[in-house]
């Protein structure tokens, strides 16, 4: 879509154009160009040398084992948070679609996490799960069961999952309810003519109509478990016990800011750089199509 | 409703229930543990009714207290959150106004490759490039600045996007009839143009102001001073690396009050809130 009418002036669109586009030439594109530099060059530990070293950088990455385990933590990190935050924002929100009374509060309830900063919500689920003062620590000892998320690694991801899925329960929240808000009521009403009961219901008509909204949050999750949930892990285990709950954001901050190993990191940094942008074409490969559509 | 039945509304509310309770748990616990002396919250279990040394508890985590690992008062942390999600929120707004100003309603070489440039940011967030990023605005001399907590975050893709998408729904006409009134590009856009975004740029405020208030990553690099801590830096410095605190009363008090701006934007502009996500996000 173009506007048919427009201003004429030679100068004037630049001018506009440029805070913006001063604050993403430095700060974004510099950068990222700066990235794709220093992950080919290896710097000594005092900053004086630089030589370069083409693909070492990530070769070195290949053959680190704890780099490849990162890997794996992020997957099974981001596939637990992306299923438990669809699964169990989409049960609310079908049941919060059904109810009358009462339904402000508790949506405004629901969608409290969202204010809350992710670090934050790390803060309160390790408070509630502290091995000597948690409150669920004692529960789950009461009932024989020995919380330690410090030493057992299973521990430490359930605790970094819930705290990631606390965070983002409201998000996708409001996402499904928009999304079964803007089901004609119609179609639902004429399946109950026809006999359909809420169950049938629910997984011939909402759930397939709600597919668009699903794979939108389903790409937003998967962004969300790789980059957003940083300081939730840095408020919980910090990456351990061992590398456990490293994820490869956590890696890139851990290695270049802690281990001062630059060009380590900024291999690290383009590898995100290429997953990020293979998640945000299939975003808008789709998001076109949908827009067709519309 | 399509039809009546007792059994699935009662289920309904049973599962709503139980779901406000376990999201509302961990802030009700955070604020009860605030309102308690730190030898209570050590006894196991900690005591799940509030208790009554809520002034204390708050008034040392506002002055600073010498006992936690961190001597910076909260009110410091909480002018510097406010400071820096006010350049960040504001910033964002306008910024992004005037572009998408710009990409819509001229015509000019390399439009479409300005529109790109600041679209694919979105696929850089700073989390990738934190390295980089950091050396950039340390040569500028920008570490432990607001600026430099502030203003590297402030190019936003979505806000442009968002914009330039209520743009293109503006009638032409209204172009026309302010040409015709002799009014030029910068009379329509303000007189004009922002008064009709009104709503977008509320949602927007929303939206970016949580954005801003609940960064973390960027701000722990950028800020190497504690007198510079934004207030969710802030509390994590307090428990360093975690079990061994004395103070926890102290430390909930300020998650408290880390949460406290946030969650009254969200519940007093809920609409709003609610538009600027489904709308930039889609």
């Amino acid at each position: 879509m173009e506007k048919r009418v427009f201003f004429r002036s030679n100068w004037l669109p630049w001018l506009l154009l440029a805070p913006q586009l001063a604050v993403v030439g430095i700060f974004f594109f510099w950068p990222a160009g700066q990235a794709l530099v220093q992950s080919l060059q290896q710097q000594d530990a005092f900053g004086t040398s630089v030589t370069w070293v083409g693909l070492d950088n990530f070769k070195a990455l290949w053959n680190d084992a704890t780099y490849l385990a990162s890997f794996q933590t992020t997957v099974i990190f981001s596939a637990l948070v992306t299923v438990l935050g669809l699964s169990i924002a989409l049960l609310l929100a079908v049941f919060a679609d059904r109810v009358v009374k009462g339904a402000t509060f508790y949506k405004t309830i629901l969608i409290l996490p969202y204010a809350v900063a992710p670090v934050v919500s790390g803060l309160l689920w390790a408070f509630m799960f502290s091995s000597s003062i948690g409150v669920v620590t004692y529960a789950l000892h009461k009932i024989g069961f020995d919380w330690n998320h410090l030493l057992n690694s299973n521990h430490a991801m359930a605790l970094v999952v819930m705290a990631a899925v606390w965070k983002q329960i409201s998000y996708n929240f409001l996402f499904f309810l928009a999304g079964l808000n803007s089901i004609p009521k119609a179609l639902i009403e004429a399946a109950a003519i026809d006999g359909a009961r809420p169950w049938r219901r629910f997984w011939t008509i909402q759930l397939p109509l709600l597919a668009p909204t699903t794979f939108f949050l389903l790409v937003i999750n998967m962004v969300y478990a790789f980059f957003d949930t940083f300081a939730i892990i840095d408020a919980t285990t910090q990456g351990g016990p061992g590398k456990a709950t490293s994820t490869l954001v956590y890696r890139v901050y851990f290695d270049g800011f802690r281990g001062m190993d630059f060009g380590g990191a900024a291999a690290q940094s383009v590898v995100l750089m290429v997953i990020v942008i293979a998640l945000t074409v299939v975003q808008f490969r789709y998001v076109e199509k949908k827009v067709q559509y519309a | 409703m399509v039809e009546r039945r007792t059994t699935l509304g009662i289920l309904a509310h049973a599962i709503m229930i139980v779901g406000a309770l376990i999201v509302a748990f961990p802030i009700y616990l955070a604020f009860v543990a605030s309102t308690h002396t730190p030898q209570e919250i050590m006894q196991s279990p900690m005591p799940l009714w509030p208790g009554s040394n809520f002034w204390e508890s708050y008034q040392t985590a506002l002055r600073g207290s010498s006992s936690s690992l961190t001597s910076t008062p909260v009110a410091r942390m909480i002018w510097v959150s406010f400071v820096i999600t006010m350049i960040i929120t504001i910033g964002k707004i306008s910024i992004s106004l005037l572009s998408a100003f710009a990409v819509v309603y001229f015509r000019f070489p390399l439009r479409q490759l300005c529109f790109w440039a600041i679209f694919i940011t979105l696929m850089l967030p700073v989390e990738v490039r934190i390295g980089p990023t950091y050396q950039v605005v340390a040569d500028l001399g920008m570490i432990n600045s607001f600026a430099g907590l502030s203003v590297p975050l402030i190019a936003s893709a979505t806000a442009t996007f968002l914009f330039r998408q209520f743009f293109l729904t503006v009638p032409d006409e209204l172009v026309e009839a302010a040409r015709v009134d002799g009014a030029g590009p910068m009379r329509f856009f303000i007189d004009i143009l922002v008064p009709l975004s009104v709503t977008s740029i509320a949602a927007l405020f929303v939206i970016q102001f949580i954005y801003g208030w609940n960064q973390y990553l960027w701000p722990l690099i950028a800020a190497t001073s504690e007198d510079m801590y934004p207030i969710v830096v802030g509390i994590k410095q307090m428990i360093g690396t975690g079990e061994s605190v004395s103070e926890w009363n102290v430390v909930m008090a300020t998650a408290v009050l880390a949460m406290l701006p946030p969650a009254l934007i969200v519940v007093l502009m809920q609409k709003w809130f609610v538009k600027g996500l489904v709308d930039t996000e889609k």
